[in-house]
């Protein structure tokens, strides 16, 4: 954690601003209305994360040899069967075609966009004030915008209703909307009065299947994207947090050095395990679209 | 929580990450994944195979041995018998060699007596005549006697 520059940062500005400073946006805008924003610092860090990232993998991949292997094959062949083992267990199709790469690609590239948190807050902004100015900002996590984790979930989600569609034909999507999961009516003598209305009433079925699954298809992208969102920028906070109980006096360093060590220990575990939920669920959403009921 | 086009940005380099990830990453680590796992199990059976191999050849060889120490005792044993045959066939022709000897031995032996006793009856009537003209001193006309001496020379 790099006090210094807090505490230049702290001469300058309120603990608010300062808070503030840090979780602005490197914004620009690219037309009319709010919507025609780009985060040019989220974009460039996924950007430039993703292509290091499944660079190094290809580099490897692309002389990857069956007989024995390098330890740099060795070890993203580690990567690859963890990923792949995780895949095999949860859908029961064709993997290899779509479903383990992508679940690869997420899984590395959410790991390292979540890494970024290892960064120590005020050296980043350092680095940019150094280049930018003192009001230039840079989020360096891009995971900890909100863009990023509903990017992931709807591109998930637009996937999902692909599958969908393509495993069980435009009609049977639209059937297994309104007949999933409850059923369907079903023709019956009734033999007394609430039988009569059990019958009458049945076509609310359609109403409560057709609910049930709005409900799904909107609480999966939004639990999606929220649990990621919701680790990485509570993590960031916390971080801030820190750093800024640092500058409030010579005093509070250390203890606030030692917290944040402890808290970038545990956020060990936190970033690869968030990573590791959000390939979970992109896996799961997009097994169970191939699955008829 | 404001939702822009960054959004959007973000799912077109997903979108590329996936594509480049399923045609250019996955393929080549799962082939060398697979090729090996492939090899490795093809050689697990090579060597299984091999093993089985050599089981069958070393029963084979033990069988042939067994065969061919038979033989061998085989050969012996005819060998052997064949070497006693011999030595009796040597042993009965040597004998009738020895008796065929002996006959013509005996044979020959007989011829010589035989000639020595014409030798001898030869030379006795001369002697015989000798003595008789020593004995006699007189004039014996040898002629005159020579029947009668040949009598005596048959008699001998």
């Amino acid at each position: 954690m790099a006090t210094e520059h807090a505490t230049n940062v702290q001469q300058a500005l309120t603990p608010s601003g300062y808070i503030e400073h840090h979780l602005a946006f490197n914004a620009k805008s690219l037309g009319e209305g709010a919507f025609w924003t780009l985060h040019v610092d989220t974009f460039a860090m996924s950007v430039a994360l993703g292509l290091v990232v499944m660079g190094l993998v290809w580099l490897v991949a692309r002389k990857a040899t069956s007989g024995v292997p390098t330890k740099s094959q060795a070890f993203v062949e580690l990567v690859f069967g963890f990923i792949d083992d995780q895949v095999k267990n949860i859908f029961h199709g064709n993997r290899h075609a779509f479903i383990a790469p992508t679940a690869l690609t997420v899984f590395l590239w959410v790991l390292v966009l979540n890494s970024m948190d290892f960064l120590p807050v005020d050296w980043v902004a350092g680095i940019v004030a150094f280049f930018g100015g003192h009001h230039a900002t840079w989020r360096a996590v891009p995971t900890s915008d909100i863009n990023t984790t509903f990017a992931l979930a709807l591109a998930v989600w637009f996937l999902m209703l692909f599958f969908s569609i393509k495993v069980k034909g435009l009609f049977g999507w639209i059937h297994e909307l309104f007949a999933a999961p409850f059923g369907t009516p079903k023709l019956f003598m009734p033999k007394s009065v609430m039988g009569f209305i059990g019958l009458i009433a049945s076509p609310l079925l359609y109403l409560a299947n057709f609910a049930f699954n709005m409900i799904e298809y909107i609480s999966k992208p939004l639990s999606h994207a929220l649990r990621l969102f919701g680790n990485m920028y509570a993590g960031e906070v916390i971080f801030l947090l820190l750093g800024m109980w640092a500058a409030s006096g010579v005093a509070w360093v250390l203890p606030s050095a030692i917290l944040g060590a402890g808290w970038s220990i545990f956020h060990i575990l936190i970033v690869a395990l968030q990573a590791f939920i959000f390939m979970m669920l992109t896996v799961v959403y997009l097994a169970m679209a191939h699955e008829s009921h | 929580m404001n939702i822009n086009f960054t959004l959007i940005a973000q799912a077109i380099a997903f979108a590329v990450l996936i594509w480049f990830t399923v045609k250019f990453v996955w393929p080549p680590l799962l082939k060398a994944i697979e090729t090996r796992q492939k090899e490795i199990a093809d050689g697990l059976a090579a060597a299984a195979d091999g093993r089985n191999a050599l089981e069958a050849a070393a029963k084979k060889s033990e069988i042939t041995l067994t065969e061919a120490k038979q033989k061998a005792s085989e050969i012996i044993a005819q060998a052997e018998k064949r070497g006693s045959q011999i030595i009796e066939e040597a042993k009965g022709n040597a004998k009738v060699e020895g008796e065929r000897i002996l006959a013509g031995a005996k044979a020959e032996i007989d011829q010589e007596v035989n000639r020595a006793k014409e030798g001898l009856r030869a030379q006795v009537s001369t002697l015989a005549i000798a003595g008789a003209e020593k004995i006699l001193r007189k004039e014996i006309d040898a002629k005159a006697h020579s029947e009668l001496l040949s009598k005596l020379a048959a008699e001998l």
